[in-house]
């Protein structure tokens, strides 16, 4: 981290371990008081948005344990994502006047969406990735079918038509999803929403370089550098493959629950390829494997398409009069271009992380 | 009108469409070990090319025949061209790279050629013109008939035409030759003189034709296209050519008309089979659902997307190397 700062600092300061703590705390307070600046500015809907973008980061780091750490491309992520949030719309809703509490529910989420993870990977893992690869994008599409048909003959998801009013969280008495006020000081749920989504950040950002750094880290990145070198090592190499489905699955199945918290209402449309094609795009313009890097990507191709909607729009319709491109097809051809050229010119990702740049510039045999 | 001999021609027919795109798919794996996801949007271009020319035509008072051959010969070499430049600006540059990388660049290709699809012809479902008018023609057996149209007759037909000139292509030609001395070991195809760049474009570009055609006759037999018409059909060819064997020309047929003929069945059967009422004679408990409603089903026809995937998981499962592969399929 130090070297990023070296260049700002005078000589003197820069080996100082209590300089980078100092830039911890102005980070923290800063984004600590950042969401009441935004809704003093009126721009409410910026907290939303950062919200939203914060799952993002959860779900990115959750497909980069399966891509980053163990090399297996996972083209259907969204279906665990989707797995988690009708968990917790099906257990915390009117649709079957059930109201499980959220420290239930999360578990229960994430361990269904941990079973699809290993159900699915046990028959392809043992294959090659490009199986995997298809299997999965088939997966997540089948998903996505019996989400809107398992309406009928008994009327489990509701169909296309989604479940809504779903629970928001309520915790240690407090609950998310209304305004709490403490004499002249109120706290919209959005805002409560991210200081949770943020500590809940942490948390998962802490898990993953822990992980990382584990035996089960080193063992999944001998398996992404050399399978065969691997096996040949005393690892194995199923069940570590495994493993790391699993837990990006679980990861997937968490961050679903809290959306569905969070929104209040699903349905099968918020889970298309799409979807799982933008977050692989963050993992890989991040940087496959680097924690840090595939947070910045999250965010970045979280915000970039939201600051397009507010200026590619409206420059449209004054330079030319009419809308030719709209910001969500822009949008999607910059996750195509941006995964096509990340791959050809940088294929570490922004953030390189050093092992994987070695790999990836390294030729195959 | 008996159903089994109906879905039979039902599935024949979109069997042999799968079996053309599952081509495309079995010869670039077998020449570069590739699976070429964008190969699905490849056929969707061409079914997007041939509306425009159809369209354009439609009013100009030319034959109809002429109007889709025209459409083919327009569809044919832009779809080639897509084919090609695909492979030389995204795997190309890829070939020695880690294997995760042109897989991530593939998804990459599709999502751009799915939005400039977009761009052109737009967000909706496009209405195919249907300007060969749709005869049917009764087909009896002993015990039961079943109808066919002109377009099914026609889609098999060009297909088995298309299947034979390929086969003759590869094995008759030297272009052919060269193409199977790469796919066997493209290192010492090189030494012999073999050019191995220009015979894997041509491959892709080969694919890419037959691509091209396949989304004519998916255009024309559904009379519906749109932008992402290209990845379920794709999901499904990749399935066929995986069922017969992948890198196998003959498995990929093989592989099409059977996922064709078990998504047809599996549409017409399985909503009778698992129809409440049914179900409630040999299990208890589907009782209270018979009564509400006599018709519901537990997988009606709204599942019939889900077939080809379950062949899949089910081949990868218990024998990956397909029905007539020979290779191991996790060779490295």
């Amino acid at each position: 981290m130090t070297h990023y700062i070296d260049h700002i600092l005078p000589a003197p300061l820069r080996k100082h371990p209590a300089v980078f703590w100092v830039g911890v705390v102005l980070i923290a307070a800063a984004l600590a008081v950042m969401p009441f600046v935004l809704v003093s500015h009126s721009m409410t809907s910026w907290v939303r948005i950062t919200n939203f973008a914060i799952l993002f980061v959860f779900l990115s780091l959750g497909l980069n344990i399966v891509v980053g750490f163990a090399g297996l491309l996972d083209l259907g992520y969204i279906a665990f994502y989707a797995v988690g949030a009708y968990v917790y719309a099906l257990l915390a809703s009117p649709h079957f006047g059930l109201h499980l509490p959220f420290w239930v529910i999360l578990p229960i989420g994430a361990a269904v969406a941990c079973l699809f993870g290993v159900l699915l990977g046990a028959p392809t893992l043992k294959l090659r990735g490009d199986y995997l690869a298809i299997v999965t994008l088939g997966f997540g599409e089948i998903v996505r079918i019996f989400m809107n048909n398992l309406s009928e003959p008994i009327n489990i998801t509701n169909g296309p038509k989604g479940i809504a009013t779903i629970d928001s969280i309520k915790l240690f008495g407090l609950d998310f999803g209304t305004t709490t006020r403490i004499g002249d000081f109120a706290m919209p749920g959005l805002i409560k929403y991210y200081y949770l989504l943020m500590f809940m950040l942490i948390i998962i950002i802490i898990i993953n370089l822990r992980l990382q750094n584990s035996r089960i880290g080193r063992a999944w990145e001998a398996i992404r550098e050399d399978e065969l070198a691997a096996r040949a090592m005393g690892i194995n190499t199923i069940n570590l493959k495994l493993l790391a489905f699993a837990m990006g699955a679980s990861f997937g199945g968490l961050a679903g629950g809290v959306f569905a918290a969070i929104q209040g209402f699903i349905s099968p449309e918020s889970f298309t390829l799409t979807e799982s094609v933008m977050i692989l795009a963050m993992v890989v313009l991040g940087g496959m494997g680097n924690i840090w890097g595939v947070v910045v990507g999250a965010l970045l191709l979280s915000f970039v398409p939201e600051l397009l909607r507010y200026t590619v729009e409206p420059a449209q319709k004054a330079l030319f009069g009419r809308q030719i491109i709209e910001a969500e097809v822009l949008r999607m051809l910059i996750f195509g271009f941006a995964m096509v050229a990340m791959m050809l010119f940088r294929p570490a990702g922004l953030l390189p992380s050093a092992v994987r740049k070695r790999e990836l510039a390294r030729k195959a045999d | 009108m008996d159903t089994f001999l109906q879905q039979l021609v039902n599935g024949l027919t979109l069997g042999c469409v799968y079996a053309v795109v599952a081509l495309g798919y079995t010869m670039v794996y077998g020449i570069v070990q590739l699976i070429n996801f964008a190969h699905g949007e490849v056929v969707m271009i061409g079914a997007m090319v041939a509306f425009s020319v159809i369209t354009a035509l439609a009013g100009s008072g030319m034959p109809p025949l002429a109007i889709v051959l025209l459409s083919l010969l327009a569809a044919i070499p832009a779809c080639m061209l897509v084919g090609y430049t695909v492979e030389r600006i995204a795997y190309r540059p890829l070939r020695n790279a880690p294997r995760l990388a042109p897989l991530i660049t593939a998804i990459g290709v599709s999502i751009i050629l799915q939005h400039v699809a977009l761009l052109i012809w737009g967000r909706n479902y496009i209405a195919f013109p249907q300007i060969v008018r749709t005869e049917s023609y009764v087909l009896t057996t002993s015990v039961n008939s079943a109808t066919i149209t002109n377009i099914q007759i026609a889609i098999i037909v060009l297909s088995v035409v298309m299947m034979a000139g390929l086969i003759a292509l590869i094995y008759k030609t030297r272009i052919g030759i060269a193409m199977r001395a790469t796919s066997q070991n493209a290192a010492v195809a090189g030494l012999m003189g073999i050019n191995v760049n220009s015979v894997i474009s041509f491959t892709f570009i080969i694919g890419a034709g037959l691509g091209a055609v396949a989304g004519v006759m998916v255009g024309s037999y559904y009379g519906i296209a749109y932008y992402q018409m290209g990845f379920l059909l794709g999901l499904k060819a990749f399935s066929a050519a995986v069922l017969g064997g992948i890198g196998n020309l003959g498995g990929a047929v093989l592989g099409g008309l059977l996922i064709g003929v078990i998504e047809a069945f599996g549409a017409g059967y399985m909503g009778d089979v698992t129809n409440v009422c049914t179900l409630n004679q040999f299990l208890p408990g589907f009782a209270a659902m018979c009564d509400a409603n006599s018709n519901a089903s537990l997988l009606g026809s709204n599942y019939k997307e889900v077939y080809a995937f379950v062949v899949l998981i089910l081949v990868l499962r218990f024998r990956p190397s397909g029905l007539l592969g020979e290779r191991v399929s996790d060779r490295a």
